[in-house]
């Protein structure tokens, strides 16, 4: 177990953490949920990492952006509702003022050729983020040796990429075969 | 009156967007198209170019970008307001149950066998990423590849800070193309 670090300036590290990654999350919400993992697990050690993917899952459940979702669970795991507020608001304001800005000088943004060769090269970088992230996660589910792990792990990632099924299906999917694991679980131990 | 149908529309749609992103697409349509004609079909399609060039998810990029146009900023921030109030409800009382609950044997079971799940859903969203990244031009592009592997390479052994590394591969795509 890594030593937590005391929390210090929780709301004010919260604000500028979420304004800060929100400002660059470019190419969807998982963006942000991996900038957050690795602002709040690897650099404060203030969430584990299991507890981060559990965070997840609730952001993923809901409605509305993964990016809004993803700043309220950190910012309500860390300092309750104040927290979500000040983690909300900065994770919308960058979009907000970027949009607002953007769209007056549309037609020059859309056909100058250096921003769209920006914007593509950093896919190749938001990528590797991800898969970054992607490794550090997955490393714990396969050193588990649970078998039914790492099966729901490669066939909900096949039939999300492949078939194109939706996440709250498969998160609902999973969530009752885990209840159902966890009920049998219990009962068994009951017995002994 | 503006700011409460700004407000209740965003609403709709902060409610029903589940999954993110491009699920939301449909529904902002319907709102701002179909329902209350605030914008034409040409201006949304602006709209969703915006989205994909800027940071932020599509919804709030929407909200900010149909409320300036419609009612000023004003109308933006009821519009923004409607579309994040339903996540910010929602999502904190299920972190409230899972804070109190996590303990729960039953809850910490069912939780341990959706994270594996967590973990491919991410992977998902990155693999897409990386495809269009890789084949953008209908041919698959060896320097996005050189990219990533530079990029992988930053993060893991010279533990670079992410955001560094975006906008690093961003400033070297960009130079390209001047040369």
């Amino acid at each position: 177990m890594e030593k937590k670090e005391p929390k210090k300036h929780v709301l004010p590290t919260l604000f500028f953490a979420t304004l800060y990654l929100s400002a660059f999350t470019f190419g969807g919400g998982y963006v942000i949920v991996s900038l957050l993992k690795n602002k709040f697990v690897d650099q404060y050690h203030w969430i584990d990492i299991d507890e981060m993917l559990d965070l997840v899952a609730i952001a993923q459940s809901s409605p509305g952006a993964i990016a809004v979702n993803g700043a309220i669970v950190v910012g309500y795991k860390l300092a309750g509702i104040a927290g979500v507020i000040v983690s909300v608001l900065g994770a919308i304001l960058p979009p907000m003022i970027i949009i607002s800005i953007v769209s007056y000088f549309y037609t020059i943004f859309s056909t100058n050729t250096v921003i769209a060769a920006m914007l593509s090269g950093m896919k190749a970088g938001v990528g590797a983020v991800i898969t970054s992230v992607v490794y550090d996660m997955g490393k714990g589910i396969v050193k588990s040796h649970d078998i039914i792990n790492i099966c729901v792990m490669v066939i909900s990632f096949c039939v999300n990429y492949f078939l194109g099924i939706n996440v709250i299906f498969i998160i609902l999917s999973v969530g009752s075969l885990g209840f159902a694991r966890a009920l049998i679980h219990e009962k068994k131990e009951g017995k002994c | 009156m503006i700011y409460l149908q700004l407000f209740l529309s965003f609403l709709q749609i902060g409610c029903f967007s589940f999954g993110g992103g491009y699920a939301a697409m449909p529904l902002i349509r319907e709102q701002v198209i179909t329902i209350h004609s605030w914008i034409d079909m040409d201006t949304f399609t602006n709209l969703v170019t915006i989205a994909e060039m800027t940071p932020g998810p599509i919804a709030i990029n929407a909200a900010t970008f149909v409320g300036t146009q419609v009612a000023g900023a004003m109308g933006a921030i009821a519009a923004t307001i409607g579309c994040i109030l339903p996540s910010c409800i929602f999502v904190t009382a299920l972190a409230y149950i899972y804070t109190k609950y996590r303990k729960m044997a039953l809850l910490q079971g069912t939780l341990s066998s959706l994270r594996p799940a967590v973990v491919s859903m991410i992977a998902a969203a990155g693999l897409s990423i990386l495809v269009s990244a890789f084949f953008a031009h209908a041919d698959i592009s060896f320097r996005m590849i050189a990219y990533f592997i530079a990029a992988l390479i930053l993060l893991r052994k010279a533990k670079m800070n992410p955001i560094a590394v975006m906008v690093l591969c961003g400033a070297a795509e960009a130079a390209f193309s001047i040369i």
